[in-house]
């Protein structure tokens, strides 16, 4: 029989410990989340991240090494965004009809999403650094780190930003959308218009939340995620220097 | 269910592909999606408006996907404890700012959205005279 410290030591040289853990913590988190009746502020990303945080630091083992493992999980977000063509075409004359407002909505939201963060942030004495690397928050990990980078942030606090930006939106969409009186009407514009909200502000996090509310929220938000990730990348850097 | 998964990463692919070829400022995965939607069109196209919308192994493979997309944001959101300095230094500022402006963002984006899709569908179906 190998002893146990040996068999820590293949554990933690195989891409296989990290990569289960990951799936272990977010099925802890789902099963909280499902078993909080559906409640968003239960939210699985957040718990999954908090238990592996913690299982980490007491192992010592670092995020390069984790990430070994992990990195199987993060590859299948790629196509997983190419998917969401899927529902985007099954809704199409729906997103047809809607494209006045979508386009309205993306460039007013977007607008926000950047000037209400770098604002906040800078009133209350961020650290140069830090506001830049918040200023493309709203949008997919990719497109933010790429802003980040070429405005002077920090690409990979840019990266821990946007999830945590995510989490934020999946938490509050739904009590937000009802407070604003959008989500209780039977009419399916209501869908439309908190699914594409969710897209443009909290990216491919708030796009799975409004997946789970509704496909059709779903399928604005992902359309959402998209536009307002070229968006983000053209206005960022003409933005920033407002501040 | 093979030719499903082949169809999402030759989309994703080609889209890396055309992404470094051209310096666009989209990742490649999204413009994945906008080739799987133009393949899709082209089905429809070659097979007539009866058959069936998407191919059935496709719907199975991105209802999966899909079904739990926030799965796939936690290893990047681990990465967290390699910024818990800066965090724990700006934590006040950063937290306040990203909840004021999610928030805000939300908010107004699903109000625009729906003041200007008021505003539209009014204008096509013309009142009655008072």
């Amino acid at each position: 029989m190998t002893s146990p410290d040996l068999l820590w030591v293949y554990l933690t040289q195989s891409p296989l410990l990290w990569l289960t853990a990951t799936l272990a913590a977010y099925a802890v988190g789902h099963a909280l989340h499902l078993r909080a009746g559906g409640n968003p502020l239960v939210n699985p990303v957040a718990i999954a991240v908090i238990l592996l945080v913690g299982v980490l630091t007491v192992t010592g083992t670092d995020y390069a090494t984790y990430f070994d493992g992990a990195q199987f999980v993060h590859f299948l977000l790629g196509p997983a965004t190419v998917a969401l063509a899927v529902p985007l075409w099954r809704n199409r004359a729906e997103v047809r009809r809607r494209l006045v407002p979508m386009a309205v909505a993306l460039l007013v939201g977007s607008v926000t999403a950047v000037v209400s963060a770098v604002g906040v942030a800078s009133l209350l004495g961020a650290a140069p650094q830090t506001m830049l690397s918040l200023a493309p928050k709203s949008v997919t990990t990719p497109i933010a780190m790429g802003v980040a980078e070429r405005i002077g942030g920090l690409p990979s606090l840019t990266a821990v930003l946007v999830i945590l930006t995510g989490i934020v939106g999946a938490m509050v969409a739904t009590p937000l959308l009802n407070a604003v009186g959008l989500s209780n009407d039977p009419r399916k514009g209501d869908w439309a218009a908190g699914g594409f909200a969710m897209g443009i502000a909290a990216h491919g996090i708030g796009t799975a939340r409004a997946f789970q509310v509704h496909p059709l929220a779903g399928t604005f938000a992902g359309i959402a995620m998209g536009l307002n990730g070229l968006l983000t990348a053209i206005l960022v850097p003409v933005l920033i220097t407002l501040f | 269910m093979v030719n499903a998964l082949l169809a999402l990463l030759l989309c994703q692919l080609a889209g890396e592909a055309l992404v470094r070829a051209t310096d666009v400022p989209v990742p490649g995965p999204v413009l994945g999606l906008v080739l799987l939607l133009g393949a899709l069109a082209l089905l429809r196209a070659v097979r007539g408006p009866e058959s069936g919308d998407v191919p059935e192994p496709l719907e199975k493979v991105s209802a999966g996907l899909l079904s739990h997309l926030s799965l796939l944001f936690v290893p990047a959101g681990v990465g967290v404890m390699v910024h818990a300095q800066r965090i724990a230094a700006d934590w006040l500022p950063l937290t306040v700012a990203l909840i004021v402006s999610t928030v805000v963002t939300i908010a107004v984006s699903a109000v625009v959205f729906k003041l200007v899709d008021r505003a539209l569908s009014r204008r096509r179906t013309p009142q009655a005279p008072q």
